[in-house]
């Protein structure tokens, strides 16, 4: 066996070489440029049909979730709405899949493509609800698993939605590695890979992304069937876009071509993501601002050189909402509706009330995931963890609330309004990171078509926007 | 000190980075503290709590550390009830 030098820097350089051992795949094949690449042809070259993707998927328990109206919530919506205003609210019940959240379809196709390519194991480095589902489908193909996860902060001290997610792991055969706050979790990562030689199941590898799509394909399917028409929109809770980026692809390929994409994240900003102090100020562990924000306007700054999940390609609209707004709605889910959900689901489920509220009467928002609850996994735990850790929780008007001070937790559903990130803004940001990679004046014109597909716009408009 | 016995169910803890051998370009209050690890195994060896030892995992791979925890377990909870939450969709509140 050779030993390698592991300190940070020399890991760090070994990234390239380690990745190609650990995923099969070699990215310098669909490479173009420091910018572009053949994204189109990396997620096709993954080898599966989405006939393929369901039956995969259906082996082991994930998919074909059951899509709920939410009669009272919608009816309660149309209270507060304009006449004629209030759409149907329909709910995907992704809690449904093996380890409770769509997160499941991704580890399910990353599982299969290690079980054929002759792993023995698998890893992830991720928040929680990923690393559940990569041991869930592990255990079911009889792979081991490693996941990778930050949990606690310089006291020791994580918060009980992350030390949940940590045990969830541990439930289903997975050693967990438990570590500090820091982005040194990408060394660990890549350090386990080495070390075990098993398949990298980064979130944001193709087979991940194709995992997804079943999902934005069973929502068009539900939603034809039962209402005899497509979706007007679908709200996705963002973080790394991943959620994002498949769900659109699979509504696409279902011919759901006038549906609007809408993202949604919790408001952090302010708060830092590396921040040993912040860490444990944030009442959310994922599908907030930050990760979604500089996902969106760089993906490429993940643990795999060239990203699959790429979100502004697919999205026309970005909500955001506060911590107070989603506690406020995931009680309501409860109390209106009679089911208990996790946190994740119940972003896009705050932003669909706003929507929806804008909305025509006879259209239809699908909020396109829920994800289990459960002791630490809970509004009420977080909320006391909050509180505890001195930030102050209130009733309250939601624009009052400040991401790591206060929790204002609307008094009234009409207080629920959420507000628009600017898309523009968001590009612009893009074609500046792009132009870091590579100074505007070498851009090829094959350069400035992969961008302008990559944020949604044609070459004229990123020609105009003053960066290229 | 008592001696914890081979096979006993443990979690140890390794510095993996210390503050100086960390990522560049960090936080300073994230900077401050060493890069630190926990893991849960059985115990290879008799040890005593604070002492180097070594584990195997449940997947069965050996790792050393120090000996932190002697059968880990989780007690992360609902919380204490939170009086703000109670009322939201009930008739209080005109539902
Ligand atoms: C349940 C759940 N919903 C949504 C998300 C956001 O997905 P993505 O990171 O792909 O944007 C996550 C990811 O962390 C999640 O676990």
């Amino acid at each position: 066996m050779t030993i390698h030098d592991t300190s940070y820097a020399a890991v760090m350089a070994r990234k390239n070489e380690i990745m190609k051992q650990s995923l099969g795949i070699d990215y310098d094949d669909y490479v173009q440029s420091p910018i572009a690449f053949d994204y189109e042809r990396m997620m096709a070259e993954t080898g599966y049909t989405m006939d393929d993707i369901r039956r995969i998927q259906r082996e082991t328990k994930v998919g074909d979730t059951p899509l709920f109206e939410l009669h009272n919530l919608t009816a309660a919506v149309r209270r507060i709405s304009e006449p004629g205003k209030g759409a149907t609210i329909l709910l995907k019940d992704e809690a449904a899949n093996a380890s409770g959240s769509f997160k499941a379809r991704r580890a399910a196709i990353s599982a299969y493509q290690a079980l054929i390519k002759g792993y023995r194991g698998m890893i992830a480095a991720t928040s929680g609800n990923y690393g559940a589902a990569v041991a869930s489908q592990a255990a079911q193909r009889g792979l081991k698993s490693i996941i990778v996860q930050e949990v606690f902060d310089s006291r020791g001290v994580g918060q009980p939605e992350i030390v949940e997610k940590g045990r969830k792991c541990e439930a289903y055969g997975a050693e967990v590695i438990k570590l500090s706050v820091g982005p040194e979790l990408f060394y660990m990562l890549l350090r386990t890979l080495e070390e075990t030689g098993f398949f990298n199941a980064s979130l944001y590898t193709p087979f991940g992304i194709r995992g997804v799509e079943s999902l934005g394909y069973e929502v068009a399917e539900q939603v034809r069937t039962r209402y005899g028409k497509d979706p007007d929109a679908v709200v996705i809770t963002h973080a790394g876009g991943g959620n994002l980026t498949g769900t659109a692809r699979g509504l696409l390929q279902a011919g759901c071509t006038r549906t609007r994409v809408v993202a949604c994240s919790v408001d952090l900003s302010g708060l830092h993501m590396a921040s040993d102090r912040d860490f444990n100020r944030k009442s959310f562990t994922t599908g907030h601002t930050g990760f979604g924000v500089p996902f969106a306007t760089w993906p490429d700054r993940v643990d795999v050189p060239r990203n699959a999940a790429r979100s502004l390609r697919y999205m026309d609209e970005y909500q955001l909402v506060s911590q107070g707004e989603v506690f406020y709605i995931t009680e309501l889910l409860t109390k209106l509706e009679g089911i208990e959900r996790g946190p994740a689901g119940n972003i896009s489920l705050t932003a669909a009330v706003t929507l929806a509220r804008q909305m025509d009467e006879d259209q239809i928002v699908v909020v396109q995931e829920t994800e289990y609850t459960g002791a630490g996994k809970h509004h009420n735990s977080q909320l006391a963890f909050a509180h505890a850790n001195g930030i102050e929780v209130r009733r309250g008007d939601p624009v009052e609330n400040v991401p790591g001070k206060a929790i204002v937790i609307p008094e009234h559903l009409s207080q629920v309004q959420g507000r628009v990130q600017d898309m523009d803004k968001l590009r612009r940001s893009y074609l500046k990171n792009a132009a870091e990679r590579l100074p505007v004046a070498e851009w090829s014109g094959n350069d400035f078509e992969f961008l302008a597909a990559d944020i949604k716009k044609d070459v004229e408009w990123v020609r105009n926007q003053g960066v290229a | 000190m008592t001696k914890i016995s081979t096979g006993t169910w443990v979690e140890i803890e390794q510095i993996v980075l210390t503050p100086e051998e960390r990522a560049p370009s960090l936080p300073p209050e994230t900077k401050a503290s060493p890069y630190v690890m926990r893991v849960s195994g059985f115990l290879v060896e008799d040890a005593e709590l604070g002492q180097a030892t070594t584990v195997r995992t449940i997947i069965g791979r050996e790792l050393r550390g120090m000996l932190r925890v002697v059968n880990p377990s989780y007690s992360h909870s609902f919380g204490e009830t939170v009086p703000e939450l109670l009322t939201i969709g009930t008739e209080a509140e005109n539902f």
